[in-house]
């Protein structure tokens, strides 16, 4: 992978380890925050929150560390938020394989630009994925469902992201840095 | 690992060729996101055996967490109550009152019950068997309201058994797994109950909105919902016992009657789950729905 010229460190099993452990960090916290969002906590709106936690962390990976999270992590990440909040299987699946899509399409533009811009396009994303769960829950549940939990789970995402992103910002240069190991 | 999954390594693919296949994958997924939907939707069966075989994995972990969760928000809100001890004192102290002679009430008409019923050789209604199980998890996503028990291995709950938190009518139990159960809540859209209109006999049916307050439709034109009016449960559609208390007629601001649970079903902590022996109404694939008929009683 890296082939520029220089001295680096020997290829041991525990530096290997190290590396895979810090480019499955990604996935596998993301995971992770969604069982501790499912979990009895009691907060109104958890399950807005449990929605919005899988898109901000999809969507935030996607844009600063693809390698870490490929089509086939998004589409397992949303197959465990699909079963965990009871929805009609493959919303959740479609919803964020659209958000890593789009992270994809507009990487290059978008990593240039500074936190807000980034933000901004999270908020249009967030409304966008909410508007498209919802059609597609309608569809698949054959009636019309009100549209205020979707807009309610699109304003949550919007106010999550700031403070997931200060996070995840700061395991992406530690924590999921391969190059660190 | 790349974004094709294909390590270079193993395989030694053309870079035009790995290229192509890393483009591939994004389509090739959402095909099969659309492909799971339209599983879904034609085996249901297969989704909700998936779904409960997760949430019977999550059960005992989510049930061990809610006990130091439970400490935690039971020390916030003794907290909170320090502050309101004085003006709590005062009102216990006056709903103790009125609850004593509603107590005294309640005691006479008893007694009356018992010698009318006497003399009528009533036969009473068998007792429900039931048991108590603890609330792990809401099970319900943005669009369904629902809550996810803790049932342990060895459980005797059974699809459309009725939940009953301390005041009022919960749910029913829709799913079920080999530690879990998912019960359906009264608030939610799929949830129909017949009920009765205590002051006036009337029946009419509860319907969920996914909102606080479900709504009370097809009630007989004549004798309209009153305010404040007790709703229980009807024994139609031999679905739930008569006359379990599910709420208070509330009139909404469009001037539309809604129900006001008595259960405090935003903070289900613990619900009973009774065995009613009631068949009618149980959701397909339930092991009771192929020997509906044989079992029935009323």
């Amino acid at each position: 992978m890296n082939k520029l010229p220089g001295i680096r460190p020997r290829q041991s099993l525990g530096r290997r380890l190290d590396m895979a452990a810090r480019r499955g960090f990604p996935a596998t916290t993301t995971a992770l925050l969604l069982l501790f969002a499912a979990a009895p906590l009691g907060l109104p709106g958890q399950a807005e929150l449990q929605a919005c936690v899988a898109l901000s962390c999809v969507f935030f990976w996607s844009l600063f560390r693809p390698v870490s999270m490929t089509p086939v992590m998004v589409f397992l990440i949303g197959l465990l938020t699909d079963l965990l909040g009871f929805a009609p299987p493959g919303v959740g699946v479609l919803s964020l394989l659209f958000v890593h899509g789009f992270a994809m399409r507009w990487r290059r533009l978008l990593v240039r630009q500074g936190f807000v811009l980034v933000w901004l396009a999270f908020v249009a994303i967030a409304t966008g994925t909410a508007a498209l769960q919802w059609a597609l829950t309608s569809l698949l549940t054959f009636r019309l469902l009100p549209p205020a939990p979707g807009l309610f789970q699109a304003a949550i995402g919007a106010g999550l992201y700031p403070a997931l992103a200060t996070l995840l910002t700061r395991a992406h240069h530690t924590l999921a840095e391969p190059e660190r190991a | 690992m790349n974004p094709g999954g294909v390590s270079p390594h193993v395989i030694r693919l053309s870079i035009p060729v790995r290229q192509a296949l890393a483009k591939l994958t994004l389509p090739v997924l959402i095909a099969a996101a659309f492909g799971m939907m339209l599983l879904g939707k034609a085996d249901a069966l297969l989704a909700e055996r998936a779904r409960m075989a997760l949430a019977d994995a999550l059960a005992p972990i989510y049930g061990a967490l809610s006990e130091p969760l439970g400490a935690v928000r039971a020390g916030v809100d003794s907290v909170r109550q320090v502050f309101t001890l004085y003006e709590e004192n005062a009102r216990l102290r006056e709903q103790n009152d009125r609850l004593m002679r509603w107590q005294s009430v309640a005691l006479a008409l008893d007694a009356e019950n018992a010698t009318l019923k006497s003399s009528l050789h009533w036969i009473p209604d068998p007792a429900p068997s039931y048991i108590t199980a603890r609330v792990v998890a809401d099970a319900g996503g943005v669009y369904a309201r629902a809550v996810l028990l803790s049932v342990g291995p060895n459980h005797t709950v059974a699809k459309g058994q009725i939940a009953l938190d301390d005041r009022g009518l919960a749910g029913r139990v829709t799913e079920l797994g080999s530690r879990s159960a998912r019960v359906l809540l009264i608030t939610d859209m799929n949830s129909r109950i017949p009920v009765i209109l205590e002051g006036t006999r009337a029946r009419a049916m509860l319907i969920g909105t996914n909102g606080a307050r479900p709504r009370l439709m097809y009630w007989g034109e004549a004798q309209p919902p009153a305010e404040g009016e007790r709703v229980v449960t009807s024994a139609e559609a031999n679905a739930f016992p008569a006359g379990l208390p599910v709420g208070v007629v509330h009139y909404s601001a469009s001037h539309v009657p809604e129900v006001e649970p008595l259960a405090r079903l935003d903070r289900l902590e613990v619900v009973r789950i009774f065995d009613y022996g009631l068949r009618g109404v149980v959701p397909p694939e339930g092991p009771a729905a192929r020997t509906a008929f044989p079992e029935r009683r009323r």
